[in-house]
Order: C-alpha cells, then sequence, then structure tokens
C-alpha cells in the first residue's frame, strides 16, 4: 500500500530547483564572506548570502503555509509577478530620479552638495548610481513586468517555468542592490552603463539566461498560431542584451575573492567594443524593449489594430540590423581607425528611416482613435511618448555627422540627447504602461483619478523641455566656447570659464528634472490609491446615482 | 490596386510561427555588425601606430589608476585629445592609438565636464594637483569638482597589486615576473621610500627604450607609507608623457590613417 502523501509536501519540480541554486549561491557566498580580499567583496558576499537564505526561507514558508497543493495552475495566468514588477519599477523609478536631481544640484551648486567626508556622496559614484538605477533598475523593471504581462496575454497562456520567473524578479532585483552598493563603495569597470564588477556580471548573466528561457518557453506553449510583434521586440531585446553583456564584460578578476577585474580588451579595442554595447543598450534595452511596450500597449489602451503589419516587419528587421552597427558615432575623431567611425556614422544616419518607421506605425495605430488624446490622459502620455521617440532618433542621425558631432562630443548636448529620449521616450511609455497595467492587473474599473494623470502629464512635459532646452543651450555654448578663437589667433577662453557659463542652464536642468520628479510621485500616489480600489471624494459623493449628462 | 504582397511579406510567417526561427535569425541579424566592425581591429596591424616610449604603468601607476576608476574620474575627464585645431591648442599632442594600448579597459571617457586629461602630466606640480584634489574651490574658485580630501592620508592598499598585474600579463600587458614579484618594493621605492630605485627604472626602462621613462619622488609630500594621494598624483603626472614625440613623425605616411 502507497502511503498518503500530504498534498503540500510534495515539492513543485521548478520550485525544488530554485531552491538548489539558490543553496548554491549561499554556499559560494558564504566562502566569499569567509575569503574576502577586500571589503567591498565581503560586504558583496554578505549581501548574496543573505538574500539566498532569504529567498530559501521564502521558498520554504510559501511551500509550507496553508492546506491547498502549491503548484502553478497552467489555466491561470502569472500575475503576481506582474504586480510586483510595477511596483519594483515604481520604486526604482523614484529612486533613480532623485539620484538624478542630487547629481544635476552638485553640479549647480557644488559647495552646498559635495561632502569631503563622505566620498561615496560625490559626483563620479553618484552618476553611475543615477545612470543604472533609471535604465536598468527602473526601465528593466519596468521591461521584465510588461514583457512577462503581454507574453502571457498575447500567447494566451500562463508564464512558462513555474517558480523560475520570481527567480528572474528577484535575481533582477538582487543584481541591482549589488551593483547600486557597488557604486557607492566604488566597485566599478569605469565602463559606462556596465559598471559592475565581474561577480555581479556573472549573477546578472545567469538571471538574464533563465529571463530569455522563460520568455522562449512560453512563446513556445501560445495558443495562438502566430508570435504577435511585440514579442519579437521583446525577443530581440532580451537576447542581444545577453550577446552585448557577455563580450563587453569579459575580464579577468585579480583574484576570486577581491572584486577588481581587468578588462580583457584594451584601447581601441577595448573602447569600440564598449560602444558597440554602449548604443545597443540605448538600441535594444531603451528602443526594442520600449517599442515592445509600444506595440501592446497603444493598441490595447486605444482599442484599434496595429496601423501596419508590413511596417512593423520592415522597421523590425531592419532596426535590429542597423543598431549594432551605431557605436563608433561615439568615437568620432578618435584613435579608432577612420573606416570604423565612417561606417558607424553611415549606419547611424540610416537607422532615423526604421526608427521613424516604429513611430509611424505607434502614432498612426490612433487613426479612428484621435479623440482618446482629448478624453484619456493616459493615451496621450503613450502618445507623446511616441512623439520624443521620433524626436530623439532624429537628433541621434544629426548629432552622429561627424562634423557636427565635433561640436556636441564631450558636451551637455549628449546629456540632453540623451534625457530627451530617457525622459520623453523611455519615461513617459513606462508612465502610461504601468498607468495601464495597475488598473488591468489590480482590476479596477479605471484609475483613481485621471485628473492626477492631467497633472503628471504637465507637470513631467514641462520638466522634460526645460531640462532638454537648457542642456542644448550649455551644450552648443560650451562647444563654441571651446573652439572660440580671438583676433590674435589664441584660444578665447579658459576651460573653467567655459564651466561657470553654464551656471544658469544648470539651475534650470535641475528645475526640470524635480519637475519631473514630483510628477512621478504624484504618479505613485495615483496607483497606490488605484491598486487599492480608492474612489475620490466627489465621486463618493455622487454615489452610484446616474448622472445627468448634457445632450451632445 | 491589390497587388500581390511581396516575397518577404508572404514567406515572413516562418519567423512568426517558430520560435526557435525567430530566435536563430535574429541572433544572426544582431551579430552581423559587430563581427564586421570590431574583428578587423584585433588583427589589422594599421589599428595602433609603432611608436617609441610606451611602457605599462608601474604598481603606482596602476595603483594610482585604480583609484581614477573606483572615484569615476572618466565620468567627467576625457583622455582622448581630438586632431580639431582648438583642442592641440588647449590639451597638446593629438591622442595615439597605441598610448591607451595598456588600459584595461580604455579611458577615453564621454564627457568633458571637466577638461581632458590626456596629458596632464607635467602640466601642474605635484603640490598643485594634491591641493586641487583636496579642495578645489581653493584653486579654481568657480570649479564644480567634487573634493578628494579623504585621499590624503589614507594607506595605499598594495596587497592585491601584484595578483592584478599578473591578470593584466595574462591579457598581454608585457610586465616580467620580476616586476610582478617586486610590486609592492616597486611601488614604495616610486614613492620616495627608501626602495631598490634602480630596479624599478631598468626594468621599465627595458620595455619603453627611454631611460627616465619612470618618476620617482614623494608624490603626496608626506614621508611614511604611500597613500591614496601619492598613487593618484602618480598616475596623473604619468599620463601622456610616455610617448616620446621628439621622435613620433606624426605626418609620415604610416601613421596617418
Amino acid at each position: 500500500m502507497v502511503p498518503q502523501v500530504a498534498p503540500s509536501s510534495r515539492i513543485e519540480a521548478s520550485t525544488f530547483a530554485v531552491g538548489i541554486v539558490l543553496m548554491f549561491v549561499l554556499f559560494i557566498a558564504l566562502g566569499g564572506v569567509a575569503t574576502a580580499a577586500d571589503s567591498s567583496f565581503r560586504v558583496h558576499s554578505l549581501i548574496f548570502a543573505i538574500a539566498a537564505f532569504a529567498g530559501l526561507a521564502g521558498l520554504l514558508g510559501w511551500h509550507e503555509a496553508g492546506d491547498v497543493p502549491r503548484t502553478f495552475d497552467p489555466s491561470r495566468y502569472e500575475e503576481g509577478v506582474v504586480k510586483a514588477g510595477v511596483i519594483a519599477t515604481m520604486f526604482w523609478g523614484i529612486a533613480g530620479f532623485t539620484a538624478g536631481l542630487l547629481i544635476a544640484l552638485q553640479l549647480t551648486w557644488p559647495n552646498l552638495f559635495y561632502f569631503p567626508d563622505l566620498g561615496w556622496t560625490n559626483f563620479g559614484r553618484l552618476r553611475p548610481l543615477h545612470t543604472s538605477a533609471v535604465i536598468f533598475a527602473f526601465g528593466g523593471n519596468a521591461l521584465i513586468a510588461t514583457s512577462f504581462y503581454v507574453v502571457q496575454r498575447t500567447c494566451r497562456t500562463r508564464l512558462a517555468g513555474g517558480m523560475w520567473p520570481w527567480f528572474v524578479f528577484w535575481g533582477y532585483q538582487l543584481f541591482i542592490v549589488v551593483a547600486a552598493t557597488g557604486y557607492l563603495m566604488g566597485v566599478s569597470q569605469s565602463k559606462e552603463y556596465a559598471e559592475p564588477e565581474w561577480y555581479a556580471d556573472a549573477w546578472l548573466t545567469i538571471v538574464w539566461v533563465v529571463y530569455l528561457g522563460v520568455f522562449v518557453a512560453t512563446l513556445l506553449r501560445r495558443k495562438e498560431p502566430h508570435i504577435y510583434v511585440a514579442n519579437w521586440f521583446y525577443l530581440a531585446f532580451i537576447v542581444t542584451i545577453a550577446m552585448l553583456h557577455i563580450v563587453n564584460n569579459l575580464s579577468l578578476p585579480a583574484s576570486l575573492s577581491g572584486s577588481k577585474s581587468y578588462s580583457v580588451f584594451s584601447g581601441v579595442q577595448s573602447a569600440l567594443i564598449q560602444w558597440w554595447y554602449g548604443h545597443n543598450a540605448v538600441g535594444f534595452f531603451l528602443t526594442a524593449g520600449f517599442l515592445a511596450i509600444m506595440y501592446y500597449f497603444i493598441p490595447k489602451r486605444v482599442e484599434r489594430p496595429v496601423w501596419s503589419y508590413r511596417l512593423s516587419i520592415v522597421h523590425f528587421w531592419s532596426l535590429i540590423f542597423i543598431y549594432i552597427w551605431a557605436g563608433p558615432h561615439h568615437l568620432h575623431y578618435t584613435a579608432l581607425p577612420q573606416w570604423a567611425q565612417t561606417l558607424g556614422m553611415t549606419f547611424s544616419i540610416m537607422l532615423w528611416m526604421p526608427s521613424w518607421g516604429g513611430m509611424i506605425n505607434g502614432l498612426m495605430t490612433l487613426s479612428g482613435a484621435w479623440d482618446k488624446l482629448r478624453t484619456d490622459p493616459v493615451v496621450r502620455m503613450l502618445v507623446v511618448s511616441v512623439a520624443f521617440y521620433g524626436m530623439a532618433t532624429f537628433e541621434g542621425p544629426v548629432m552622429s555627422v561627424r562634423e557636427v558631432n565635433a561640436l556636441s562630443h564631450y558636451t551637455d548636448w549628449g546629456i540632453g540627447h540623451v534625457h530627451s529620449g530617457a525622459l520623453g521616450w523611455v519615461g513617459f511609455v513606462t508612465f502610461g504602461a504601468m498607468y495601464c497595467l495597475t488598473q488591468w492587473i489590480w482590476k479596477r474599473q479605471k484609475l483613481y483619478s485621471n485628473n492626477l494623470v492631467e497633472w503628471h502629464f504637465w507637470i513631467a512635459t514641462l520638466g522634460i523641455v526645460l531640462y532638454i532646452t537648457s542642456m542644448w543651450v550649455s551644450g552648443i555654448m560650451e562647444g563654441l566656447m571651446w573652439r572660440a578663437h580671438n583676433s590674435f589667433g589664441f584660444l578665447e577662453y579658459s576651460f573653467i570659464e567655459t564651466v561657470s557659463a553654464k551656471h544658469i542652464s544648470y539651475i534650470i536642468r535641475a528645475t526640470g528634472g524635480g519637475l519631473y520628479l514630483i510628477g512621478a510621485i504624484i504618479m505613485v500616489y495615483n496607483l497606490v490609491r488605484t491598486a487599492r480600489g480608492d474612489v475620490p471624494a466627489d465621486e463618493r459623493r455622487r454615489g452610484s446615482a446616474p448622472t445627468l449628462q448634457p445632450a451632445e | 490596386m491589390a497587388a500581390r504582397p511581396g516575397w518577404l511579406f508572404r514567406n515572413h510567417k516562418v519567423f512568426e510561427k517558430h520560435s526557435y526561427i525567430l530566435l536563430i535569425g535574429i541572433l544572426i541579424v544582431v551579430a552581423i555588425g559587430g563581427l564586421i566592425e570590431i574583428t578587423p581591429l584585433f588583427y589589422l596591424k594599421s589599428t595602433i601606430e609603432k611608436v617609441e616610449g610606451m611602457r605599462p604603468y608601474t604598481p603606482l601607476e596602476l595603483a594610482g589608476q585604480n583609484i581614477y576608476i573606483r572615484e569615476g574620474c572618466n565620468v567627467c575627464h576625457s583622455q582622448m585629445i581630438r586632431p580639431l585645431r582648438d583642442e592641440v591648442e588647449r590639451y597638446g599632442h593629438y591622442s595615439l592609438a597605441a598610448e591607451s594600448m595598456y588600459d584595461h579597459p580604455f579611458q577615453w571617457g564621454s564627457k568633458r565636464t571637466g577638461p581632458d586629461l590626456a596629458r596632464v602630466g607635467g602640466k601642474y606640480s605635484d603640490e598643485w594637483q594634491k591641493q586641487h584634489l583636496i579642495d578645489p574651490r581653493s584653486l579654481v574658485p568657480e570649479s564644480i569638482m567634487p573634493p578628494y580630501a579623504f585621499l590624503q592620508g589614507r594607506p595605499l592598499d598594495l596587497s592585491t597589486i601584484a595578483d592584478g598585474m599578473k591578470a593584466l600579463k595574462l591579457e598581454g600587458v608585457p610586465y616580467t615576473d620580476a616586476m610582478i614579484k617586486r610590486a609592492t618594493d616597486d611601488a614604495y621605492a616610486q614613492a620616495g621610500e627608501d626602495y631598490d630605485v634602480e630596479a624599478l627604472r631598468k626594468d621599465y626602462a627595458a620595455i619603453s627604450g627611454r631611460e627616465n621613462g619612470v618618476v620617482v619622488r614623494d608624490f603626496d609630500g608626506e614621508r611614511g607609507d604611500p597613500s591614496e594621494l601619492d598613487a593618484l598624483i602618480a598616475y596623473l603626472q604619468v599620463l601622456g608623457t610616455m610617448v616620446d614625440f621628439s621622435t613620433y613623425q606624426a605626418e609620415d605616411l604610416s601613421n596617418r590613417r
């Protein structure tokens, strides 16, 4: 006779496998704590150990709690991990915007915002904290959350992998915490947007490969014959980022128990590999991934089909093919051979077309529903994001022209360009998607307050306009001042004169960033009230009694 | 006009119906650009000029570069002078590919919130660098640079510098076993302490071909074990000084690219 096994004592396979991985991590991390060659490595080993232990405890507690068997019902969507993703996106968004505001203030009033005794608050350490927080923590969580939501709905199947999507979510948060604490402690490879050291990179590789696995496995069990266009973009984003991340971060640690490593590549080669990575972090993380968001959330929100199927095919393949070549435009007039610079510039200009293909396809999806721009502020946010995408992807090819780049490179113009893409496109399309997701996944009829979305929209838009115009002015000004010669043929300005000339622009920039942060705080309040199912006071007063509508 | 859809549109369903074909298709399409653009840099001999004077960083300078990277100096300072009239006048001879051949990774930077540092070596005195790092606004009132007072007197951690040199040697930096073995001693010697300066000079001169290629002095002006300030200033003072521009023929055809 087979002994009766209580349902809750059977462990579901993926939960078991995640538990094994966490035990390995715990084991290695404890070894790291014991043998650490430097204090940063010890702190990070400890963080890994605590995270693995907490993960194991969480798994066990979840498994033991309740009488129902702990399995993953394939007939229901996995929504918990998407909810967690929405919360993480907004949390890291606020953190990243705040860090950005702080470093903007440091450059504006160095006497007030630098602290000689607190080296870890210096600009050089906080700047990667800001960029990583907004790109990888805010943007990355938005991509993971929306991709998990979209791939389930468009494949009409539950997310594959049982516990593994949760491993991706928490593993990614762990990477963010390790990266962020690393910057504060001065752990950096100095490669822009790839600063975390070798062990953080290795961990991200594991998490990312699991992410790819979950995504592809979900596609494989879809109940729709066709893979929806948003998923092409998500897939391209995930797989290309894996390729870029692995190659760009190849390095040899000085010691397996130390935080410092030396990149395998040096000089010219390391420069081009870094910007092959760097520009495609823009191209695939901040563009392809967010185009996937556009391709799902805009049609859904306006209840219209994607404008052109053929355009989406043409611009998808051309975008991913051409983007990869564009990196050398970050290295004009440098010691990189000129043939590579020219190649990069040529492809950057060509990139204008597929970029605008995406913009046109997104905007024209509103055909027949343009009135929603007036009635639904979330739609307005999504549409304005696409407009900013179009603007930034026009400005980019212009700046990639060698002669323009001679002026714009090394200046604040680049900072302005990045932020028109980041605040306008990536930020707004994420905000739009998060407004939708919160309403949909917490099953609310509508958002808590459309008025607050209006406030968010206008405050943030004003912030963006202040930010990018001030950076255009300061960037072009300093570029012209650097190259100005007086009538005797000598340089007109010393370097420090070009710095102090930017002071007013820096005040305006910090104001713009502050407004953007305020908008996001309003959004968080609105989302929390929406998730809780609150109804604004004035609507409550009206109760459920039908109100008279004016004749139209 | 109801033209038949083109070949691409008729056949695109292959990608839309097979996850693996889509995945492999994407991988091939995104791999091409990098392969064509990057791989030639590893074998085309014209990528890096032949110059005299380049040598790997000494242990003290390498420790200085590690601090430079730790503090994120590269965030605001480039090390890449472009061949433009104003830059050559402001910063000196335009940067050569060879000058960053031992930088793992490159430190060219992407932003000049502060001035370029590719040739800052020898431009200011050690005292100026020290004072400027401790309190930038005491020398340049309108500066927006962060203060680095905490580097002063903080003992330099040399415990992993030899391991770092070993890793760099594996990656192609021509450190000899003797250099790696003497790493800590060399750092003390270069910082003006009573160690074997001749061995340090001789080994690095053997690679650079320049007799006085290593600057030896007490960079932070404070006796005792080398501080982080010593290392950072030693690194700043060597930047852009290695190549012998009295022998380098910038206009020579083999050097024009």
